[in-house]
């Protein structure tokens, strides 16, 4: 057992464990007294990727490909498999991620134990809607192969299974057909919460990629004011002039003292970033990198929020202006601006995960510094109005939700429980099972 | 197009590498011990772009049978551009200390069978007038530690062998490049406790890749290692022999 800060991209979450990997897809799991728990690139925010006084699986040396066919665009691959190094080889040959979340620096395997999403969900759902089938490793041996024909129960219980069902150890994943890199683009700024409803509702038939960034701090009628992007993949290859890539990779090359995003900062940004743009509506041609993925260009932008870290809190609620007219009053009211905080809705293609996040209605994802009691003060309050709202909370973002809201979040908690590894657990999992 | 062997295949530095070749579309020729794992790094060489990727199972041990892959790898291959010897154990030098047996086996494995396999590969470079015989030995090889003095012999072996060697087949126009990489985090060095010192496999065989391709006759990889080797290499015995390195 070792000290370990860091695991996790919250950063402040400091475990004891004992790391072990799986280098070939062939072998058992590393034998371990202690309970288990397969580890991809530590890009979750809280502790569902952590497993404290117990042991982590690194699963990143398993990052070879099996299979790719051309044609079809179904690709096999190892667990441990970045998003970037598939767009790497995919791009090229014609074919995206049918759905990818904001950083490209997540492993496959990860991908399905969150049950991640991208700004496409309206369309394609999550990154498990569009997984065929996948092994999963147990800790006695098993390999199961699942599948939404084999395996069933264990397929649904795998994807949005935060790692606990055993270690998946290659998926097939079906991809989605592009004539460039390229992405069409508009942004359109607009001025309250009504305004961004009747864009998304008008955009979602005919753009594939929709999302809003919010000016988090604006109050009256303009609660909910921001910008709001969409766009498709672009329909044929760019010729002339190409827009450029910036491959800048900076990095931040240590913590900010703490503190330096605070409310004044936060302010300037928000202000600053909704006036970027002069005009109401923007078009332009972006490379899927940036339009994607703009924090990976900033190697470590985590580091900004100094040594304590800071929360991030993902929630969706039913499309009813209410509630997120009160997540936004209560986010005003305790002056925490996000220092991003984007809005998105999500349509109704159902992942098959038991514990899936994504459903139909509006997601709001905000990260706050971490202050201590104040911050989790504001995202006490915030539950409370998901719960009311009958929402739920991502669980790859938190790190701090009680046992008794994420009971609440997902009632099928404890049918999902009888597919969890015996072998296997997470401090985010004895944390949301504790009794209440 | 190259025509490239890669010797020890199934290793995290040799298989990085071999990815760089795929990405190329070389023709690859796999050789290691174990057939499973052979045919899983295979396929990934074939899903990068490799234009065709063979396997061959050989135990290297056993010197006897390094013709005979020679042989099927022309075979297969027609010609052979670069070779690429990177297999290897690191045996626990506490383990293995106290036995010569042990110590003859990790020597085997670690020095001799490079030597057998060198002379052999020099056999056929040396005609064909071109070519590349890229050779993973160790910083280790540098100086002798207590810590790691029995696969820091072997690979003191490998480094002036490949050097004698790169002197003779200078004249034929055959490259013999020799690599020394410091600490890589490879299964190999799973037990270790990790610092900034260690580098990632990839990051490794992005630097082969480079170094094959310019023409390099030694490499340090990280490059870091140069400078950290000749400090330790300055050390005066009088005060090294007392070190706990």
């Amino acid at each position: 057992m070792t000290k370990r800060k860091n695991l996790s991209w919250g950063r402040f979450n400091d475990v004891e464990v004992k790391i072990q990997s799986l280098n070939w897809r062939n072998q058992n799991l590393p034998i371990s007294e202690e309970k288990q728990l397969p580890y991809g690139n530590g890009r979750s925010y809280g502790d569902s990727c952590l497993n404290d006084q117990g042991s982590m699986i690194d699963g990143k040396k398993l990052n070879r490909f099996i299979s790719f066919d051309r044609q079809n665009g179904l690709l096999k691959v190892e667990a441990g498999v970045m998003l970037s190094d598939i767009l790497a080889l995919t791009v090229p040959n014609g074919w995206f991620l049918p759905a990818t979340p904001g950083t490209k620096f997540v492993t496959v395997g990860g991908a399905i134990a969150n049950d991640v999403h991208g700004k496409n969900h309206h369309v394609t759902g999550t990154f498990g809607c569009n997984i065929t089938q996948f092994e999963l490793l147990r800790s006695d041996g098993q390999r199961l192969l699942c599948s939404p024909t084999e395996n069933k129960d264990y397929f649904s219980a795998s994807i949005g299974g935060l790692g606990l069902t055993g270690m998946i150890t290659w998926a097939e994943l079906k991809l989605k057909r592009i004539q460039s890199p390229y992405i069409d683009c508009e942004s359109i700024k607009y001025n309250s919460l009504n305004e961004f409803m009747s864009l998304s509702e008008e955009s979602a038939a005919q753009y594939e990629y929709t999302v809003a960034w919010v000016d988090c701090l604006a109050t009256g009628d303009q609660l909910g004011k921001g910008h709001f992007i969409r766009g498709n993949h672009t329909g044929s290859i760019i010729t002339g002039k190409q827009p450029s890539l910036s491959q800048s990779n900076l990095s931040v090359p240590f913590s900010f003292p703490n503190g330096v995003l605070n409310g004044l900062t936060v302010n300037m940004f928000n202000t600053l970033y909704f006036n970027r743009q002069f005009a109401r509506t923007k078009e332009f041609v972006s490379h899927y990198d940036p339009f994607f993925y703009p924090l990976d260009s900033i190697l470590d932008w985590n580091r900004i929020y100094g040594s304590k870290g800071f929360f991030q809190y993902q929630c969706v609620v039913p499309k009813n202006d209410q509630a997120m007219r009160e997540i936004m009053h209560s986010i005003a009211d305790a002056k925490m601006g996000s220092f991003l905080t984007v809005l998105k809705e999500f349509g109704d293609v159902e992942s098959p995960g038991m514990l899936s996040f994504p459903r139909k209605g509006m997601t709001f994802a905000l990260d706050f510094p971490n202050q201590g009691p104040r911050t989790l003060a504001l995202l006490e309050r915030l539950d409370d109005i998901v719960k009311e709202a009958k929402g739920a909370v991502y669980p790859a973002k938190d790190a701090r939700m009680s046992a008794e809201s994420f009971q609440q979040y997902y009632p099928n908690w404890k049918a999902f429980s009888e597919y969890i590894d015996p072998h296997f657990s997470s401090s985010f999992w004895r944390r949301v099972t504790a009794p209440i | 197009m190259k025509n490239v062997l890669i010797i020890g295949a199934t290793s995290a530095i040799a298989h990085a590498t071999a990815r760089l070749y795929a990405q190329h579309g070389a023709q690859l020729y796999l050789i290691g011990r174990n057939k499973e794992k052979l045919d899983i790094n295979a396929s990934d060489l074939q899903v990068l772009g490799a234009s065709s990727v063979f396997v061959d199972v050989v135990d290297l041990d056993d010197v006897s049978a390094h013709q005979g892959l020679i042989d099927r790898c022309i075979n297969q291959l027609n010609s052979i551009d670069i070779a690429l010897i990177a297999h290897g154990t690191l045996a626990d030098q506490a383990e293995i200390q106290t036995s010569y047996e042990k110590t003859l086996e990790a020597l085997t494995t670690n020095g001799l069978s490079y030597l057998s396999l060198l002379t052999r590969l020099a056999n056929y470079f040396e005609p064909q007038r071109k070519g590349t015989i890229a050779v993973i030995s160790s910083v280790a090889g540098d100086r002798g530690r207590q810590s790691n003095y029995i696969y820091g012999t072997a690979k003191a072996a490998v480094s002036t062998f490949t050097q004698g060697l790169r002197n003779r087949l200078a004249k034929s126009g055959v490259n013999v490049l020799t690599i020394k990489p410091g600490f890589v985090d490879t299964p190999m060095t799973a037990d270790f406790d990790k610092s900034a010192l260690w580098a990632s496999p990839e990051k490794v065989g992005a630097e082969i890749f480079e170094a094959i391709k310019r023409g390099k006759d030694i490499i340090y990889t990280p490059f870091f290692w140069r400078y950290i080797m000749i400090v330790i290499k300055s050390i005066p015995e009088i005060l090294f022999k007392k070190l706990n390195l």
